[in-house]
């Protein structure tokens, strides 16, 4: 039985653990029809054509864990940011862990997609924007949504912040040979508001994971949202992320993304602006090596006058890794003014790497100021030549050079005990020691 | 009187398409639709030797096999390719030794188009191989290309008397199965050029063609070979200018360049067909498949200016096989009213240390669509690859789009690629600028829209810029100079 087949049979069993008559199960019923229409896709469609998932339709994945697992917070504590007192929302397999997560309802809500389902006091905020901005049509988009039961949820009321940033945390224990996790996240942020969150997926074992995870991020009026995706995985664990931003007049919304680690990532980042004097901000910063392939689809949809956008990818590609940008902005006839930026520089360090980058522009305003550049390259050699005659030996000069390649990325972090911990893992990822921070 | 960019966009609107008007010439046509018994047909007409007829018979059996591509940034009403008669000719087709003879109703289209195919020409060192609904009619100064034992004439002839040369490169750039429209075109095509020039031979002279679309209902099926052998350099001129005609016309041409080693081939293009008039009625349908294959040290050079069309479906491409060897591409393409262009250019980078630039310039005006879609590949053998590209839109007015669809795909870690593109629109800084500098707005607009494609411009060989500078006076200059 192929995955596809799987998980239409499982949503009939999945229907017994869920409430039936609440609104949000229509939302399910539709989504899986158009699954079922749709099926995983393929390399012949467009936005697909640099990415295959078939390797992962023939792994005979776990749907629903089958036992809980617990894990020691000893064991795990590497993998938060623990140098600083954070909120968490931790799930095992997909299964939250009250055990290791701190959640508050002070003000701000930081909580459970689960029980804002069940709580009646959510119910509006469910209602409002629960599957409003996410993609009714994009088939892993709209499987994920007729699995959705289980998330991190943040709603952060007008004029408030929450005290201290959040972590989403997906752990998998490998209890199961292969596991399909299905997150989904809402986070709202209503007017004047201001949240920073950190999210990252962890595969303990060698077993096969596939997340399928997605994100609606509502901004506010005036509203500062940081989001912050740490992608270092395992070799064997494969992610497709779908992140939903509306975004209000005045809101700053920034999303970095760091891929340095899984077999297969592939981000689909979506901005719409619906309002006016908007900044959205895409950071990426992408270091492989191995056979690991990360595929970063961006879409700004500029719908309002006067909004900015900026983009700026970087990518260093090792071994037999591959690379795929595909960013895309769209600005309707009433976006005048426009301010849109998008940049994607690649170095290859090896001849059996690949990089596929297609940065589109699809304008219909006239008083704009749009442009795009991408380069590929290698590094400077008058530069290295530079550091080594400085008595820096090649391996820590090269990497110097890296840091430099995407220190614009980092620079704007603001969570410095974050942007620390993004070096330790880059230095890693290069085998060097700097012995100091950048 | 104060010019501003609201009155000029009034102009591009309201202009019509000068070069409007069908000239009654008896035309020799087959019945519309399409089947294997037309192709053979053709083929008979042609006076073809029977391994063309196969060459063609395989094509259109592939071709009924395809699909019509879908993915490129257009909509329009599917042809129907039943309904076109696939071969029209002039009837009357003696062979000219000169002008003289030839019909004057003929030679009074050709000076509407302002196209002077007598002494001017000559003087400007042109040699013309007139196509006139699909059969050359007259062509000039084969005199003085045959000294240098350069081949230009009409494909058809070339398959006659030099089924050796056409055999041996017919189909290899472009293959019969290439596409949807190439594969119709290869089984189809009517007439068209064919050029070689031996090893180490420089073309003295520009060579050029014209293809208009005359008889109402006929598509255009023309194709071009254009050998350049070891060593040769040519460059060759291909314009075009199209009666209004109410009915879509189709027009499914396939050029195939091929530059041997050392060989430097030039191919420039003024592509003005009937764009529509302002509702949208009508134009060309205008789906090209150009490529060139470029040998050790060669080099090509693709240079379009494209104003016309209602659809513009055309991606120009260099195959850089040989080591050393460099492409380049450049295109203008202005768009008006409801013209839709998806245009742009193919680098495939597959020798060492090869080259590519491509610069487009894309201008939209009314209510069209005008899009740049190009691919720039870079194989893992194709060490120290190069491309640069640029590609900038203007956009006159917020009812028409720009759009960008650059794919880059590179293998190779000593390749160095860069690209970027800007979309904007005229500066309210750079007119107050020239303003300041005692230039009215109306000169400031010109100065302006000519400085963006100046760039391209200035590759077109002389002869052929004034009427290419025209073209675009028509389309947009004239309106605002």
């Amino acid at each position: 039985m192929d995955l596809k087949e799987k998980l239409i049979s499982s949503f009939l069993a999945f229907e017994n653990n869920v409430d039936l008559d609440h609104p949000v199960h229509e939302v399910r019923s539709e989504a899986i029809k158009n699954f079922e229409n749709k099926g995983f896709p393929s390399k012949k469609e467009e936005a697909w054509k640099y990415t295959s998932l078939n390797n992962l339709q023939k792994v005979d994945f776990s749907i629903f864990p089958k036992e809980e697992s617990t894990l020691e917070y000893k064991d795990v504590k590497k993998y938060f940011l623990h140098e600083i007192d954070t909120y968490k929302i931790v799930f095992v397999d997909g299964v939250y862990s009250s055990y290791l997560s701190e959640t508050t309802h002070d003000g701000v809500d930081v909580c459970l997609m689960s029980s804002a389902f069940s709580k009646p006091m959510f119910r509006q905020v469910i209602e409002v924007y629960f599957n409003k901005i996410a993609s009714k049509d994009e088939s892993l988009t709209t499987l994920n949504t007729a699995f959705s039961k289980e998330g991190a949820y943040i709603y952060i009321p007008k004029n408030k912040m929450p005290k201290k940033p959040i972590q989403i945390l997906h752990l998998a224990t490998g209890n199961e040979a292969a596991l399909m996790l299905q997150p989904r996240n809402l986070i709202v942020a209503e007017d004047n508001a201001e949240v920073q969150i950190i999210e990252r997926h962890q595969s303990l074992t060698d077993n096969e994971v596939f997340t399928n995870s997605v994100t609606e991020i509502f901004a506010g009026k005036d509203a500062n949202v940081d989001y912050y995706k740490v992608q270092n995985d395992a070799p064997t664990a494969s992610l497709v992320d779908n992140t939903y931003i509306s975004q209000k007049d005045n809101s700053v919304v920034r999303v970095h993304t760091f891929s340095f680690g899984g077999k297969l990532i592939r981000n689909n980042l979506n901005f719409y602006q619906n309002g006016e004097r908007i900044d959205s901000t895409l950071k990426g910063v992408t270091i492989l090596g191995d056979k690991q392939h990360v595929d970063h689809h961006t879409l700004v949809h500029h719908r309002q006058p006067n909004c900015e956008s900026h983009q700026d990818y970087k990518g260093i590609f090792g071994d037999s890794s591959t690379g795929v940008f595909n960013g895309k902005i769209i600005v309707d006839k009433i976006a005048q003014k426009t301010d849109a930026f998008q940049q994607n520089n690649n170095i290859l360090l090896s001849d059996r790497a690949t990089i596929n980058s297609k940065p589109q522009l699809e304008i219909f305003a006239d008083d704009v100021k749009c442009s795009h550049g991408c380069t590929i390259g290698q590094l400077d050699d008058d530069a290295l030549f530079y550091l080594r005659s400085r008595g820096i030996p090649k391996k820590e000069a090269t990497a110097l050079l890296m840091y430099a390649f995407a220190n614009n990325v980092l620079e704007s972090v603001r969570i410095p005990e974050l942007k620390s911990r993004v070096n330790k893992i880059i230095a890693n990822k290069l085998g060097v020691r700097i012995g100091f921070d950048l | 009187m104060a010019y501003t960019e609201e009155e000029l966009k009034k102009e591009l609107e309201t202009k019509e398409y000068e070069y409007g008007f069908y000239t009654d010439i008896e035309s020799d046509t087959l019945p519309k639709g399409l089947n294997e018994e037309i192709v053979i047909a053709i083929s008979k007409k042609k006076e073809e030797p029977e391994w063309m007829t196969e060459w063609r018979l395989e094509a259109f059996r592939a071709w009924q096999e395809m699909e019509e591509p879908e993915w490129a940034n257009v909509t329009y009403k599917k042809p129907d390719f039943q309904g076109i008669s696939y071969y029209s000719a002039p009837n009357k087709k003696p062979k000219y030794d000169s002008l003289d003879e030839v019909d004057p109703e003929l030679l009074d289209t050709f000076k509407k188009l302002g196209i002077s195919l007598d002494e001017q020409k000559k003087l400007a060192g042109v040699a013309v191989d007139i196509v006139m609904d699909s059969v050359s009619v007259a062509t000039t100064f084969k005199k003085t290309l045959a000294e240098k034992g350069i081949i230009f004439c009409s494909i058809s002839e070339a398959i006659k008397e030099h089924p050796e040369l056409v055999k041996k490169y017919i189909g290899t750039v472009v293959p019969k199965k290439d596409n949807f429209y190439a594969a119709l075109n290869s089984a189809v095509f009517s007439d068209g050029s064919f050029c070689y020039i031996p090893k180490g031979v420089r073309c003295p002279m520009e060579l050029s063609t014209y293809f208009r679309i005359n008889q109402a209902g006929t598509g255009q099926f023309e194709r071009t070979l254009v050998v350049a052998d070891e060593g040769s350099y040519v460059s060759y001129l291909e314009g075009c200018t199209a009666p209004s005609r109410d009915e879509n016309q189709l027009h499914a041409a396939v050029v195939e360049l091929i530059a041997l080693d050392n060989a430097e081939i030039k191919y420039s293009t003024v592509q003005n067909w009937f764009p529509g008039d302002k509702e949208g009625k009508g134009g060309v349908f205008n789906f090209v498949t150009k490529r060139g294959l470029c040998e050790k040290n060669a080099k090509i050079s693709w240079t379009q200016v494209e104003t016309g069309s209602a659809v513009t479906w055309k991606y120009p491409s260099c195959v850089l096989k040989g080591d050393n060897s460099i492409g380049e591409f450049y295109s203008i393409a202005v768009t008006n009213n409801y013209q839709q262009a998806d245009t742009g250019t193919k680098m495939i980078h597959l020798g060492k240390n090869t080259k590519s630039t491509i610069i487009s310039k894309g201008i939209s005006a009314g209510q069209s669509q005008n899009s740049y879609r190009g691919l720039v590949q870079v194989s893992s053998r194709a060490d120290n690859a190069r491309n640069f590209s640029q590609c900038d839109s203007l956009l006159m007015g917020n009812r028409c789009g720009a759009h960008t669809f650059p794919y880059i795909e590179v293998k190779n870690k000593s390749a160095q690629i860069e690209h970027e593109a800007t979309t904007s629109k005229i500066g309210e800084d750079q007119i107050f600028y020239c303003n300041q500098r005692g230039i009215d707005t109306e000169k400031a607009i010109a100065l302006i829209v000519n400085g963006f494609s100046k760039e391209v411009l200035n590759k077109l060989p002389m002869e052929f810029a004034v009427e290419a500078q025209k073209l675009l006076e028509i389309s947009l200059e004239g309106s605002v100079g």
